[in-house]
């Protein structure tokens, strides 16, 4: 076997392919690929992907060791609602919980919101008698008949896939388990998702929705999973086939066919996961991953070279990135804030003669106003062009040139109200954007529990190199770190993800009266049930638990992750973990609160295959500084001064090699800027670090 | 065009400037609801957090938060100077009252103001408001004949004093409630969610080498005063009446608004509403002009961001006696009952002015039933623990001129529901039914929001009580142009037995409390209506 690794990442507009093998040096012998996503089925661009990487690397199918994908397929059903015809099958007096959500408004002063519709409508939404307690005992026995009633309604509807969520599921599944029995009887071929299965966790809206959003994307899913596998073995291809998850595991096909909505996310998380293994490569433990694209950045904290993950997330939010405006999901996700702040996001002036930016996109077509190609509205990129920021003639390596004057025009047309020139009105659009990314960052952080002080930034994507410096200094971060390979970020991640599950239960403990027994119980069978998924792709390889406990002030809503001991416990480990709690809230919020007892609502346990240690980075001396291929006059937005900026090419850095901002250092597919008072050094991997 | 670019540099910083503190109070806000223990707080989010100059003029106010409170709080913080100004205050400080006629308008809103200080000098105020399940007395409901009854009264006093907690204040804190442990949790933070977000602002003077909010404070307050008025202008002038019903305790209650819209502000007049309640509905002025103005400036301005300049073109003139300007000691428990109302009475004098921005009235008030058993009710015969718990339910909203209305969704207020799997965790109740409630919506080219059913029973179907606080019984929603009026609200048992729609019930063994919540009223024609939508609502079971 040569040990060579596939790794495929559908995007909106391009399917990115990276191949690469270990090299001699402990380093990697890569080659990536870009083809055009082809909507209609999407494993033909994959199938195109993979041949196209193949021969740049001169190698066949029986070659390659092991294939990764991740695809935002079901992301894209969900939000073009393309998924299947589906019903809900729910207790009866709540077959509204899809509708009612949490009764709220996502903007308070607008009056003509519009709220997201639910996956399945009222007319599918089919209540059955039946009801368990909050502790799972039955209140009310399960009408059968009802549930065969149901199908038949459903066949004569043409429904396609099935969601059952019945209340306190999660507690006692019997109710839920009976009714799929009968419908498997009645109607053998539907598929059909439970929500004590797919999202075993308390509070109805978001179990139900998760339940239904996974009913949605099942059958188209599995029908796209089984094609490529068919293609790929017709290819040649003998290899393993693993999925990337939303959690920042990968999975085999089996599993994600059976929970096709925990692969929501995985473009996104391949990324994550791509910071992640850079900040283990660097040994930094505490970092913000910052990935600005065309038309969103995201931002994703990194702490002990794993990704911030949680436990929800929201899907297809329909009010200008608006949280409450989508719908939940309850999966594991690797957790991160996307707003829509990229090269494409449009500036404007609103009635108090702010600027405003985006989230409104110029998107690649017509693109900014500097492309040329028709865009009439100021976008970022024409703003930092205005600032001396890009060189119009080499451009994306001189593939696109860009017109200053068309930038200017556009600037003019839209900002022209505020009374400034051109060159300060792009100063003002840069300054919000970076701004709103930075504030974006710092609430993400609180909203997670943690902190930003101290970290550093890992910048990527088109215009993460370009912003970096100025968010850091805005969020107070003094490192920075442009990775190479980042354009395919999100693939090369893939290849770094361990092989991995997470379950989530539901089960409620207070400290003063702690079950050990049945926690110990509950934990071994998650265990299990883990170390069953993981067996079927790890070949063997080590694998590692890990548990956590989500905690809380007994009265409070939100909860802490305090990570438990993976073994049966005893009374020593439960104070241990109690313990470990108020240090962990102190920590976050400055004042443990006296004399409350701790609750938990509910365990996870995941279990993944050794992440593979990065080899030691080697010192490398200190090398001399390349040479300007020329000079830019380029403003500074922090203090709106125009100077000569020297700029160097990417390539002729030597490792070691030190050089002082205000500078640029362009490559093909981005322009790292270095800021005044920062300096910037190639490590011994080809990074650039920018401190000050 | 500027030729100073060290100017437009500062206009720019400027702006930056105010969306940071847009995102320092923002901060605050998230903050609260990581660490409150209320339910009402953590999970409702029944709350707002706001900054202040050390004039007491609110500058920004965050994003999450209810109406009710923004606006009540922004006086509030002159109070607190009023008792302990500014000079006075040292690093650490936290001040706190829940008094409704210096704070928001009833006992169960605490509002904590924290100094920030940056290189010894005190620079701003951080202020927020809270409301928690239980400060003692009657409970929350509209029983009380006077505000001693409603509950522990605290006047404005330091609750940390150069950050050591008033041991004093905490002891009389938890002896007065009952969920001691739950209520000091609470102000521990509040406390915390300010110490936040002054943090955060001195970081932020230090980026940009400010030594005072004071130039920051004049531009917000030039740039929203200036776009508030521009929209004003917008306006045809003259003068709108309108009135509305509320089912009230004793008597039904009538609001009546002349609104004047003049070239530079709107002046609302309430001359002819009803007298005050001997019970707990009664408005303080301050709740009052909260929610009058959040009706307002949804129409007329609601992009300008909320702070002191945005909200004073809204001049209020509410009578001494009446039920919208209650003085002290009357009880106010309850005041949101009527004061929900304000927004559609608003919307009734500017639907004469811009028919085409306004909404018909909506369920408005929140269906917040607060349920109660154990021994508190059935005393040695109680079959349950003790449990006092809240949820909070929503009819529905208006129909809109391009839209219909929002089916079960809180208008005016800003809150969220709780999971009924997670009420069913912390008491001993079972929530037999909670779904929409077909043809509650009032017909029209776009028809009301639908209310809700609710059946609600104890585990066991054993004794429980509620603490009615219910309206839009007798007064239905009202549609507007020509659509039919919501369904009116019903309050009773699941065997047809009527309730009383405001005060302590008990509800017997065996029986279940059953609510039918509001639907909104519809706007326009109902022959008018898109045939694809009645045929979607058909097929929907919703018509």
């Amino acid at each position: 076997m040569s040990g060579l690794r596939l790794a495929a990442d559908i995007g909106g507009t391009f399917t990115d392919l990276a191949l690469e093998r270990a090299d001699a040096h402990g380093g990697f012998e890569r080659w990536t690929a870009k083809v055009l996503t082809t909507p209609a089925a999407p494993e033909k661009g994959v199938l195109e992907g993979i041949r196209v990487v193949l021969s740049k690397a001169g190698v066949g199918p029986s070659d390659v060791a092991l294939f990764i994908h991740g695809t935002t397929l079901a992301t894209n059903a969900v939000i073009e609602r393309k998924g299947a015809r589906t019903a809900l099958l729910t207790t009866e007096g709540f077959r509204d919980v899809l509708a009612l959500g949490n009764e709220s408004r996502y903007d308070q002063y607008d009056l003509n919101i519009t709220l997201p519709q639910p996956l399945v409508p009222r007319r599918w939404r089919l209540p059955v008698p039946e009801r368990l307690d909050n502790e799972g005992r039955v209140l009310l026995p399960l009408d059968e008949g009802a549930v065969r009633q149901a199908v038949s309604f459903m066949k004569a509807e043409g429904i396609e896939s099935l969601a059952i969520g019945f209340l306190h599921a999660f507690v006692n599944p019997a109710h839920e388990r009976r009714a799929a029995e009968i419908v498997r009887e009645e109607w053998p071929e539907i598929s059909v998702s439970l929500s004590s299965e797919v999202s075993p966790e308390m509070r109805e809206w978001e179990r139900f929705s998760t339940t239904a959003a996974n009913a949605y994307v099942q059958p188209l899913m599995m029908g796209y999973l089984h094609r490529l596998k068919a293609g790929l073995a017709e290819a040649g291809f003998s290899c393993p086939l693993y999925l990337m998850l939303s959690g920042g595991g990968l999975t085999t096909l089996e599993t994600a066919a059976r929970f096709p909505i925990r692969l929501v996310e995985s473009g996104p998380a391949g990324g994550a996961i791509f910071s992640a293994f850079v900040a283990r490569q660097k040994g930094w433990d505490r970092v913000l991953s910052f990935d600005m694209g065309g038309t969103t950045a995201k931002v994703c904290l990194i702490d002990d070279f794993a990704p911030q993950t949680a436990r929800s997330f929201e899907v297809a939010r329909i009010g200008r990135f608006k949280k409450g405006s989508g719908l939940p999901l309850r999966i594991p996700v690797i957790e991160m804030v996307e707003i829509g702040a990229g090269g494409g996001s449009i500036a404007s002036v609103d009635a108090l003669g702010r600027i405003q930016v985006g989230p409104e996109s110029a998107g690649a077509d017509p693109g900014p106003a500097c492309y040329g190609r028709g865009g009439s509205k100021p976008a970022v990129t024409d703003a930092n062009l205005l600032l001396g920021r890009y060189d119009p003639a080499s451009f994306a390596g001189g593939a696109m040139p860009l017109h200053p004057g068309a930038a200017a025009s556009a600037m003019n047309a839209a900002l022209g109200t505020l009374g400034l020139e051109p060159p300060m009105a792009a100063l003002g659009v840069v300054e919000v954007v970076d701004e709103n990314m930075a504030n974006a960052a710092r609430v993400h952080a609180i909203e997670s529990g943690k902190g930003y002080d101290g970290r550093a930034v890992i910048a990527f994507g088109g215009g993460g190199p370009v912003h970096g410096y100025r968010v850091a200094e805005k969020i107070g971060v003094n490192r920075l770190l442009v990775p190479s390979g980042a354009g395919v970020g999100s693939a090369i991640g893939f290849l770094r993800a361990p092989v991995g599950y997470e379950v989530v239960r539901s089960l409620y403990q207070r400290f003063r009266s702690f079950d050990v027994a049945a926690v110990n119980a509950l934990l071994a069978e998650m265990s299990a049930e883990a170390r069953r998924v993981v067996a079927e792709g790890a070949f063997g390889a080590a694998l590692v638990e890990r548990r956590i406990a989500y905690m809380r002030y007994v009265g409070q809503g939100h909860e802490i992750a305090v990570e438990l001991p993976v073994k049966a416990m005893e009374a020593a480990d439960v104070a241990a973990v109690r313990a470990a709690y108020d240090r962990e809230y102190a920590g976050f919020y400055d004042r443990p609160v006296p004399g409350s007892d701790v609750e938990i609502l509910s365990f996870a346990v995941t279990v993944a295959t050794e992440v593979e240690t990065p080899p030691p980075v080697a010192e490398v001396d200190a090398a001399p500084g390349p040479s300007p291929i020329r000079h830019q006059a380029v403003r500074d937005t922090a203090r709106g001064e125009v100077s000569d900026w020297p700029v160097y090419d990417r390539a002729g850095f030597a490792p070691g090699a030190t050089v002082p901002g205000p500078c640029i250092v362009a490559e093909a597919e981005t322009s790292t800027l270095v800021g005044p008072g920062w300096s910037c050094r190639m490590d011994g991997l080809g990074y650039l670090e920018l401190t000050r | 065009m500027s030729d100073a670019p060290s100017d437009a540099l500062a206009a720019i910083q400027r702006q930056i400037q105010w969306n940071r503190l847009i995102a320092v109070v923002e901060e605050q806000a998230q903050i609260m609801i990581r660490t409150a223990f209320s339910t009402t707080v953590r999970e409702a989010g029944d709350l707002s957090a706001g900054i202040f100059d050390l004039r007491g003029r609110m500058l920004a106010q965050a994003v999450t938060g209810t109406p009710g409170h923004v606006n009540s709080m922004m006086e509030s913080v002159g109070h607190f100077l009023a008792k302990f100004p500014a000079e006075g205050m040292k690093a650490g400080d936290h001040y706190i009252t829940n008094d409704p006629w210096l704070g928001t308008g009833h006992l169960h809103d605490l509002t904590v103001v924290t100094p920030a200080f940056r290189h010894g000098r005190i620079v701003g105020l951080f202020a927020n408001t809270a409301h928690v399940i239980d400060v003692g007395g009657l409970g929350m409901g509209p029983e009380g004949r006077s505000v001693f009854e409603e509950g522990l009264y605290i006047p404005i006093v330091k609750c940390f004093d150069q950050g050591r907690a008033n041991e004093t204040f905490f002891d009389i804190l938890r002896a007065g409630t009952r969920t001691p442990a739950e209520l000091e949790g609470d102000v521990y933070s509040l406390c915390a969610c300010n110490d936040a977000g002054a943090r955060r602002l001195v970081e932020m003077m230090d980026e940009f080498a400010m030594d005072s909010l004071d130039e920051l404070a004049e531009s917000i307050f030039e740039a929203s005063a200036r776009a508030t008025l521009a929209e004003i202008a917008k306006l045809p002038r003259g003068e709108f009446a309108a009135q509305i019903s509320s089912d009230g305790y004793e008597a039904p209650v009538t609001l009546k608004a002349r609104m004047t819209v003049a070239e530079d502000h709107i002046a609302v007049d309430y001359a002819g509403t009803s007298g005050l309640s001997g019970r707990g509905i009664n408005v303080p002025a301050a709740y009052t002009r909260a929610y009058a103005c959040f009706g307002i400036k949804c129409v007329v301005a609601p992009e300008v961001p909320n702070n002191w300049a945005s909200l004073l073109p809204f001049r209020m003139e509410i009578p001494e006696g009446c039920i919208l300007n209650a003085p002290r000691p009357f009880p106010v428990a309850v005041r949101h009952v009527v004061g929900q109302l304000l927004p559609d009475l608003m919307m009734g004098c500017l639907h004469q002015a811009v028919p085409d921005r306004v909404t018909a009235e909506g369920s408005s008030c929140l269906w917040n039933p607060p349920l109660r058993g154990g021994a508190q009710v059935s005393g040695g015969e109680a079959e349950l623990p003790d449990f006092e718990v809240i949820t909070f339910n929503s009819g529905g909203t208006g129909a809109r001129p391009g839209q219909d209305g929002l089916d079960g969704t809180a208008f005016p207020s800003g809150v969220r529901t709780m999971p009924v799997e997670a009420t069913e965790n912390v008491a001993p109740v079972v929530f037999w039914k909670k779904e929409l409630r077909p043809g509650s919506g009032g017909p029209g080219r776009t028809r009301g929001g639908l209310g809700q059913v609710m059946e609600i029973g104890a585990k066991g179907d054993a004794e429980f009580a509620v603490n009615a606080i219910f309206d839009r019984v007798a007064n239905a929603p009202r549609g507007r142009d020509g659509g039919g009026d919501g369904a009116p609200g019903w309050v009773g048992l699941t065997d047809g037995t009527v309730l009383r729609t405001k005060g302590y019930q008990v509800i017997p063994r065996g029986k279940r409390l059953r609510l039918l919540l509001p639907g909104g009223g519809g706007m326009g024609d109902p022959a008018g209506r898109d045939p694809a939508l009645v045929r979607r609502d058909i097929a929907d079971g919703l018509v």
